[in-house]
């Protein structure tokens, strides 16, 4: 209010807290980036007494993964149907919680589960579907991670979104990896395909609508 | 000068050899001793066996909370929390087909035609782990003897029970219900082949399969059917569950395997169910001494 009403007049000092304010995160991105480590800490609590660690931790962090990505795609959706055009905010955090989880399931996957057996792991990149895709999932996931921050995204301009748009592809290889990955019991995975569906299907319908209420009006 | 001191040890103190050898039997057979003094315990009286593996078993939690059963969920977690509202008593097993005459058992009968033995086996899960079970049981052809099967008899069908309301994963349609499996006449009645009625000395629990389940150690785990209720002599080769689910990923044999990958993964390697690195998957899950001359001929590659 008060700087309203000075407007056009000589500038007030901004207060303390208001010049803090671009280099403290916002309570909000703080209570974020607890609850995206959530996942984790129970992770690890429930892999330690899992019959099978190494499968149920590579498997809990796969879910997570995913899940943060279905997040991460939501956000411009919400944003459309709520018009809160804030959440934009916290995009980037969930998906740089995608790109941890991916990388905590890789790790355990060549760590823990292969143990660096790198004939074994060339072989299931190549032979595997399902590892091959999943693979190229989380190759791609790498760019889009480096490429997050405000510098790369002014250097890159026009182009970081772009680029960007590989997460739709690295989202579809994702659920594709899931379903690959299971015996005969398709339920959880197609739950993960379905919200990918709505959320995909939502932007087509978007630019589908956006184009048809651009084109000319012939009659 | 060399001074000779008399051992503190007696010769009666020292344990044989054979015994100490045999030393986890010995615990075992002492536990099913104690056990059968108790009245409310259910200990099985089963006598050690030479076809048993010496390698030391998994622990009876991992053996019974880690269980493929898809009749009670597809979770491995599922079975322990589902199992449990299954009636095992009274319980039938239908032997017929190209027999001389059919029969038809109860648990009781099944116990009357062999004597119980203790017999610890590696197992081995398609989806790559593996666990030491010991199982106890009688030899499946002991059973097969009794009813003469015919010449016509190639092949065994068996049946798992079909009970939606006892067992809900069946409400599912995931896998083709009842659950089926088949060996041919020759694996069925080899020594190795057994159904088991007890685990560790004891009855066994629901979620592995009670009250009597096949158990065929050189194949992948779900050739090994569980809470049979029928078994069926046959001239042709019966189709299984998993062959209806997938023909290209799980053929009529299914025998451990580490050449022949499963088309979504490697068999070439197993963890172990407490071990952290992989160990090397062995031909006929370690059994090819015993079972490789049934196949040989054969192009495993072909005959998955």
């Amino acid at each position: 209010m008060q700087r309203i009403m000075n407007e056009g007049l000589k500038p007030i000092p901004l207060l303390l807290r208001d010049r803090l304010k671009g280099f403290l995160p916002r309570p909000t991105k703080v209570l974020l980036l607890i609850a995206g480590l959530l996942p984790l800490a129970r992770s690890l609590v429930l892999s330690l007494e899992a019959v099978n660690p190494i499968e149920f931790f590579t498997r809990s962090t796969g879910t997570w993964a995913l899940v943060a990505l279905l997040l991460t795609l939501s956000i411009t959706p919400l944003r459309q149907l709520t018009g809160y055009s804030r959440l934009i905010d916290y995009r980037r955090m969930l998906g740089l919680f995608t790109f941890f989880y991916a990388f905590l399931h890789f790790m355990t996957y060549l760590w823990l589960d292969q143990f660096f057996d790198w004939s074994a792991i060339g072989q299931d990149i190549l032979k595997r579907p399902f590892i091959t895709v999943g693979f190229a999932a989380f190759v791609l996931l790498i760019p889009l991670a480096v490429t997050s921050t405000k510098g790369w995204m002014r250097r890159l301009k026009r182009n970081w979104s772009r680029l960007h748009r590989l997460v739709y592809v690295i989202a579809i290889l994702g659920v594709v990896h899931y379903l690959w990955l299971v015996k005969a019991d398709l339920t959880t995975p197609a739950i993960y395909a379905a919200v990918l569906a709505v959320l995909l299907g939502w932007r087509v319908l978007r630019y589908w609508r956006g184009r048809r209420d651009q084109a000319p009006a012939n009659g | 000068m060399l001074i000779r001191q008399p051992s503190d040890i007696l010769p009666s103190e020292i344990t044989p050899q054979s015994v100490f050898l045999n030393r986890r039997q010995f615990m075992l057979a002492g536990t099913s001793a104690l056990l059968l003094t108790g009245e409310a315990m259910a200990g099985l009286n089963a006598k050690p066996s030479a076809l048993s593996v010496k390698e030391s078993p998994n622990s009876l939690k991992q053996i019974t909370t880690y269980n493929n059963y898809y009749e009670f969920g597809t979770d491995k977690g599922d079975p322990a929390l589902y199992a449990g509202q299954l009636k095992t008593k009274p319980w039938q097993i239908v032997v017929n087909g190209e027999v001389g005459q059919s029969r038809t058992y109860s648990i009781d009968d099944l116990l009357k035609v062999a004597a119980l033995e203790e017999r610890i086996y590696r197992l081995r899960c398609v989806e790559g782990w593996s666990m030491v079970i010991p199982w106890v049981g009688i030899p499946l052809a002991s059973v097969l003897k009794q009813v003469n099967p015919t010449s016509k008899a190639k092949f065994v069908a068996f049946e798992t029970l079909n009970d939606p309301k006892q067992m809900p994963g069946q409400r599912s349609r995931v896998l083709e219900w009842p659950y089926r499996e088949g060996l041919r006449i020759d694996e069925a009645m080899h020594p190795l082949t057994i159904l088991a009625v007890g685990l560790y000395g004891e009855v066994l629990p629901n979620q592995n399969g009670a009250p009597v389940r096949l158990v065929v150690p050189w194949k992948y785990g779900f050739k090994s059917i569980k809470s049979v209720v029928g078994i069926r002599l046959q001239e042709q080769q019966p189709t299984t569950s998993w062959q209806q689910s997938a023909p290209n990923e799980y053929g009529f044999y299914s025998n451990v395997n580490p050449d022949v990958p499963h088309p979504r993964w490697s068999q070439a390697k197993e963890r172990r169910i407490g071990e952290f690195l992989k160990r090397d998957t062995l031909p006929f899950n370690g059994y090819g001494p015993q079972v490789a001359s049934m196949y040989q001929g054969m192009d495993l590659r072909k005959f998955f």
